[in-house]
């Protein structure tokens, strides 16, 4: 075994290595940019190393740098972890060159899978069932359009060096496929260096299974179960959960033999997943091998009880793989909920901004928290916007199910817009419970996933104003004005608070009576009585008990009620007068990088023009023109950083 | 510790006569709170509110930090004092804290009679302005007027304590680095326009707010100019050009807003620290001075059960017992703060006196605020009394309360006549601030014995020339004596002419005096210096 690792990630997977390593006593190194100075992975780990500024090109993909890394503190292994540069062939070979054991698969094998349209060559060879596709090396827009009328419609459009989601396109007709196509090749260029693209047959409705495989140096190979990650947003997973439910033990096993064929084809060692997509019929077709842990590889953890980053070291290592086929076995079931920094209400656009408030459910009993982020931390444009990864176990899938509402309960964040709310009715959906599982489950349950809370508005805003009571309550010596018990001269006296949410004002009055406040509500008298401790306040209402968390942010506060959560600012007309935004809708959606303007001064345009092309948390968005004109001015240039609403250009409207 | 131990029993006949008869004066005054605060009625609000103007009292709520106590000056003010029906004399004002800092707030009512001056408005602005400047309290003026009350020019422009008084006092405490800050949010016309532009700093509504020297029909009048309110003098002009404002508010709600963030910035002092204490609540319920006091002043009670339901844990270190008891005084806390308690336990005589004036001076020495808890029908009289010299201990008392120069606050709660009213700190003796009981009487000595005199003198005018005085002429006469007393001797009568600055129930007490001393320490507290003390 190594003495020493260098980790080539950050945030949880990089803490999720550490830990492992530490427990088998292997001493770490931690890399940073200048973002992450005081991030959670360099502070657990036994050493770090600053590798450069925030931009990943600049720190976390920059090879040279962690090599360098790797050679001052003398590690003698490098873990990629997932992303960055966990499937790049040249880093591998790079550490190779350098003496440095790459903790991955060999560089032959990245290659191979590196490429999809390669991949499945080797994967049609081998007899692995695929997809009708077209994956060929002509990329002329002629011999694409006639290959795609081949396959048929729908169609996905992927990058042929992706991976991610990114790039990824469902076509549904002939008619979409050009515009498809060049926006497809420019992502791909961007983002992979690579604008190569292939195609395949957009199956309906299908499953997301995947499958662990583990190989060895020593010829082993063995399967770790399978995977169910169907529930996708933006072709990336949401919640994943192994086993997966519902297949036969037939088809379990066909395709655990599969992925090792697979895995062998390519003479793969160390951890890989061989992703299949499972028609509602029972069929399976290779899609993509990822040569890297997962980053939903702790629900196979929990299924089988291995640690599968000490595996990973062993391998490295030179040692054989600890269990073979017959010993592995999966016991209970695991899910997976991801934490994210995001607005599911907005499309799941990314959200940034600082952490607030964070409460996380205890880890015992089967939970499970694998996370870089600690409250204060910013979630910033420059990496992934994942907060952590929530994973549950327990005997049984409605079991673990409803350990993991009740765990997504007790995950208290506030500062930025996280999917917190979504996992929760997302867990707690009856057909997710009932097994209605598809890669299209968001979309076709849409309606119930994003259905507002019914939360209690009037008690959430007396429990806003019972924290502010309880919160300006004389400490030991203070003065009379102090008492914030709204003291009037020959009236009744009250303590009034005016809450906003969304567009609706509240206005609260408790008018306290002896140890309790009298509300006045709707011609009823409700006589409320509250303790709080820490951030947590016990509100009695009329004989009800019941618990809210409060979390305080800028101008506003959060109550999460064991029905929902609500945010309420507090009213300050002066902060809303003041920030009379820029007149047009042309403004950025977040923090990003102008890829493209389409367009320059002069211009005509039509409605649903697209203008600019913005990147932002790795996504492209598309600016488009809220109505015909032309452009007046244009503010800024490919390449430049924008911040969030601020105004890009500006389209008049043509007088009529 | 010295906690007073009530003797006071709830189930008393006398004491559910006494409380009853509280409540239903409690309860008037409640209601008539009530209307007061409708302000000129529900047409002239609903007229303001359709201007998109928010009324005084919710400009005032919305200036107050959230939960901030309102401590209301001159509720009564101009009640059933003119033909016209002024309440509260067209200004809301009183004491709350904005961003942590307990602030005078001055909001004029335009709901009433257009925000005009009234003689007594004028007092009542004055009055606090004077508050704010004992105190030291940063005023904020809400300014919604039309200015003086033109038919009563004579009552409210010429003299010192006049109109003009206003922008004197803003000068002078702006001097004293007292924050004047005014709100335009309405007229601001003639004398008034000198509100804003001699404040600090002033903030001007958006095409509510005007300010002009002479508003349009006056311009048209003089010089044949046509010009629109808003062109002469409003929020455009007066940020923009003129400079006579600072900060451009697009509403009210917005126009509050910037006044609190000018608080925010005040860079004011600690208020004056004096030994403080955790507050702790009286051992007895504040509700039962209802019982134990009544509304027939004739009953005597005990004024230790009055003190009892006001100090802290009801806790009270009398001073000289055992001498002069008709006057008692001793050192308690109130909310926390050491006060020097004076309070009428029966007739003032020499002793007691004395021992009223040994007693202020020590407070004052050690710079700790006097309560007067006034129920006096005078200093006692006849020969003897003369004869040992009670004028000169009156005198000694009277030289103590004016010369004091810690914080003072006066409470009637119940009689208040004669010369008694001047050694316990009456209005002429510049209380910090002064309250009543509802059920309390204010005059220069009681009706029966006004009456009494008067017929006395009659009947002696009469036996002189022979006549006689008949027991059915004595009570024709004394009868319409009694009754002008008793209308003029009123809570609402004496409040109405600002004799004091709000009638309290008397529930309230300890709250209103715990706020107004913990206003009153945003001042330092002087040395005092007393006169010659006749020995």
């Amino acid at each position: 075994m190594f003495d020493k690792i260098l980790i080539a990630n950050r945030g949880e997977i990089a803490c999720r290595i550490i830990a492992t390593a530490k427990k088998i006593g292997v001493r770490t190194v931690a890399v940073y940019s200048d973002a992450d100075q005081y991030a959670r992975h360099v502070k657990m780990a036994d050493e770090a190393v600053h590798i450069g500024p925030a931009q990943s090109s600049e720190s976390y993909l920059r090879s040279d740098k962690i090599l360098a890394a790797a050679k001052l503190t003398g590690a003698q292994a490098i873990h990629p972890g997932y992303g960055f540069l966990s499937e790049n062939e040249d880093f591998a070979d790079a550490c190779q060159q350098a003496g440095i054991v790459f903790i991955g698969p060999p560089v032959s094998a990245i290659a191979a899978m590196g490429s999809k349209s390669a991949a499945k060559a080797i994967m049609e060879d081998a007899g692995v069932p695929l997809v009708p596709g077209y994956h060929g090396s002509e990329q002329s827009p002629d011999v694409l359009q006639h290959e795609a009328q081949r396959v048929g419609f729908p169609l996905l459009l992927k990058a042929a060096y992706g991976g991610g989601g990114k790039g990824m396109r469902v076509v549904e007709s002939a008619a979409d496929f050009d515009e498809a196509l060049q926006s497809a090749k420019r992502e791909a260029k961007s983002a992979f260096g690579n604008d190569k693209v292939l195609f395949e047959r957009f199956i309906r409705n299908p499953r997301h299974v995947e499958i662990q495989v583990f190989c060895d140096e020593h010829g082993n190979a063995v399967y770790l179960a399978e995977r169910d990650c169907s529930v996708q947003r933006r072709h990336q997973k949401v919640l994943e959960e192994a086993p997966a439910p519902a297949l036969t033990e037939k088809t379990r096993l066909a395709m655990g033999e599969a992925a090792v064929k697979a895995a062998q084809a390519i003479d793969y060692v160390g951890a890989g997943t061989v992703e299949f997509l499972y028609d509602q019929s029972g069929e399976f077709y290779f899609m993509e091998m990822n040569t890297r842990l997962q980053v939903e590889h702790p629900v196979t953890e929990m299924v089988t009880g291995q640690d599968l980053v000490e595996w990973q070291l062993m391998v490295a290592a030179g040692q054989p793989l600890p269990l073979s086929q017959d010993q592995v076995m999966v016991t209970g079931h695991a899910f997976e909920a991801r934490i994210y920094a995001e607005s599911p209400d907005n499309d799941f656009l990314p959200s940034t901004g600082v952490v607030e408030h964070l409460r996380t459910p205890t880890e015992v009993d089967g939970v499970r928290i694998d996370t870089g982020i600690e409250q204060g931390d910013e979630i910033s444009t420059f990496y992934d916007p994942m907060i952590a990864k929530l994973i549950v176990w327990d005997i049984d899938r409605d079991r673990a199910l409803l350990k993991l509402q009740r765990a997504l309960r007790e995950y208290r964040i506030d500062g930025l817009t996280t999917n917190v709310e979504f996992l929760r009715r997302l867990a707690a959906n009856k057909a997710f419970k009932q097994l209605d599982l598809t890669t299209e489950f968001i979309d076709q349950h849409h309606d119930q996933l994003f259905a507002t809370d019914t939360v209690d508005l009037n008690t959430a805003a007396v429990a806003a104003t019972l924290w502010d009571v309880l919160q300006q309550q004389p400490q030991t010596v203070d003065s009379p004005w102090q008492r914030a018990d709204g003291f009037r001269l020959n009236q009744a006296s009250g303590y009034r608070l005016q809450l906003q949410h969304d567009e609706e004002m509240l206005d609260i009055t408790l008018q306290r009576d002896g140890d309790s406040f009298v509300q006045h509500h709707n011609d009823n008298s409700i006589r409320w009585q509250a303790t709080a401790q820490d951030d947590c306040l016990t509100l009695t209402a009329d004989g009800h008990r019941q618990l809210a968390y409060i979390a305080e942010h800028d101008n506003g506060l959060s109550v999460m009620l064991e029905s929902g959560r609500v945010s309420f600012q507090r009213h300050r007309v002066a902060d809303t007068l003041e920030q009379d935004g820029p007149a047009g809708e042309l403004v950025a959606p977040m923090n990003g990088t102008i890829l493209e303007v389409l367009v320059a001064a002069g211009d005509s345009v039509e409605k649903d023009q697209a203008l600019v092309i913005m990147e932002a948390m790795k996504m492209e968005y598309t600016i488009r023109a809220p109505h015909a004109g032309s452009v007046t001015q244009v503010f800024y240039q490919a390449g430049e950083l924008v911040s969030d609403g601020a105004e890009l250009l500006i389209v008049e409207q043509e007088e009529s | 510790m010295p906690v007073l131990s009530s003797k006071v029993n709830s189930k008393d006949a006398q004491f559910q006569e006494n409380y009853a008869s509280m409540q239903e004066v409690v309860d008037d005054l409640n209601a008539k709170v009530e209307q007061i605060k409708l302000g000129g009625g529900p047409k002239y609000q609903e007229r303001h509110l359709s201007r998109g103007k928010l009324l005084p009292r919710e400009r005032i709520e919305k200036l107050l930090d959230a939960g901030s106590a309102f401590l209301e000056i001159g509720q009564f003010a101009a009640w059933d004092c003119y033909d016209d029906y002024v309440p509260a004399a067209g200004v809301v004002a009183g004491i709350g804290r904005v961003e942590g800092v307990e602030c005078m707030i001055i909001a004029n009512d335009a709901t009433v009679k257009g925000g005009t001056y009234y003689p007594l408005t004028v007092k009542k602005h004055l009055r606090a302005q004077e508050i704010a400047e004992r105190c030291h309290l940063p005023c904020i003026y809400l300014v919604d007027s039309g200015g003086a009350n033109l038919p009563r020019q004579d009552e409210v422009f010429p003299d010192r304590d006049h109109f003009g008084r206003i922008f004197f006092n803003q000068a002078n405490m702006s001097a004293k680095g007292i924050p004047q800050i005014a709100v335009v949010m309405g007229l601001c016309t003639a004398g008034g326009a000198y509100v804003p532009a001699m404040a600090d700093e002033s903030v001007i509504v958006k095409e509510q707010g005007t300010i002009f020297l002479a508003g349009p029909p006056l311009v048209k009048a003089a010089t044949g100019e046509e010009v629109s309110a808003e062109e002469l003098g409003g929020a455009d002009v007066h940020t923009k050009i003129s400079g006579v404002a600072d900060h451009y508010a697009m509403n009210d709600e917005h126009a509050l807003a910037l006044a609190r963030r000018s608080v925010a910035r005040l860079n004011r002092p600690q208020p004056t620290q004096l030994d403080q204490r955790p507050a702790k609540p009286p051992r007895y319920d504040s509700k039962e001075l209802y019982g134990i006091v009544g509304t027939d002043l004739r009953k005597p009670y005990d004024v230790h059960e009055v003190i009892a339901r006001i100090v802290d844990d009801s806790d009270f270190d009398e001073f000289k017992a055992n001498y002069g008891n008709t006057l008692v005084t001793g050192f308690a806390r109130i909310h926390g703060y050491p006060v020097g308690i004076v309070a009428n336990n029966g007739i003032l005589f020499s002793e007691s006196a004395q021992k009223g004036a040994h007693f202020i001076e020590l407070c004052a020495q050690r710079k700790i605020p006097l309560v007067f808890l006034q129920n006096i029908t005078g200093f006692m009289v006849g020969k003897k009394y003369e004869a040992e010299g009670i004028a000169k201990h009156g005198a000694k008392m009277v030289m103590a309360v004016s010369c004091a120069k810690v914080p003072k606050f006066t409470v009637l709660i119940g009689g208040s006549y004669g010369a008694g009213n001047y050694g316990m700190c009456g209005r002429a003796y510049d209380p910090t601030m002064m309250f009543m009981w509802p059920n309390a009487r204010i005059s220069v000595m009681g009706g029966e014995q006004a009456a009494g005199v008067m017929a006395q003198v009659t009947k002696d005018n009469l036996a002189r020339k022979g006549e006689d005085f008949s027991a059915e002429q004595e009570q024709q006469l004394k009868q319409p004596i009694i009754d002008q007393y008793e209308k003029q001797g009123h809570p609402y009568y004496a409040s109405g002419r600002l004799w004091d600055d709000g009638i309290i129930d008397p529930a309230q007490t300890r709250d209103v005096l715990g706020l107004s001393i913990a206003a009153s320490l945003n001042a330092p507290i002087e040395d005092s210096r007393f006169g010659v003390f006749r020995m």
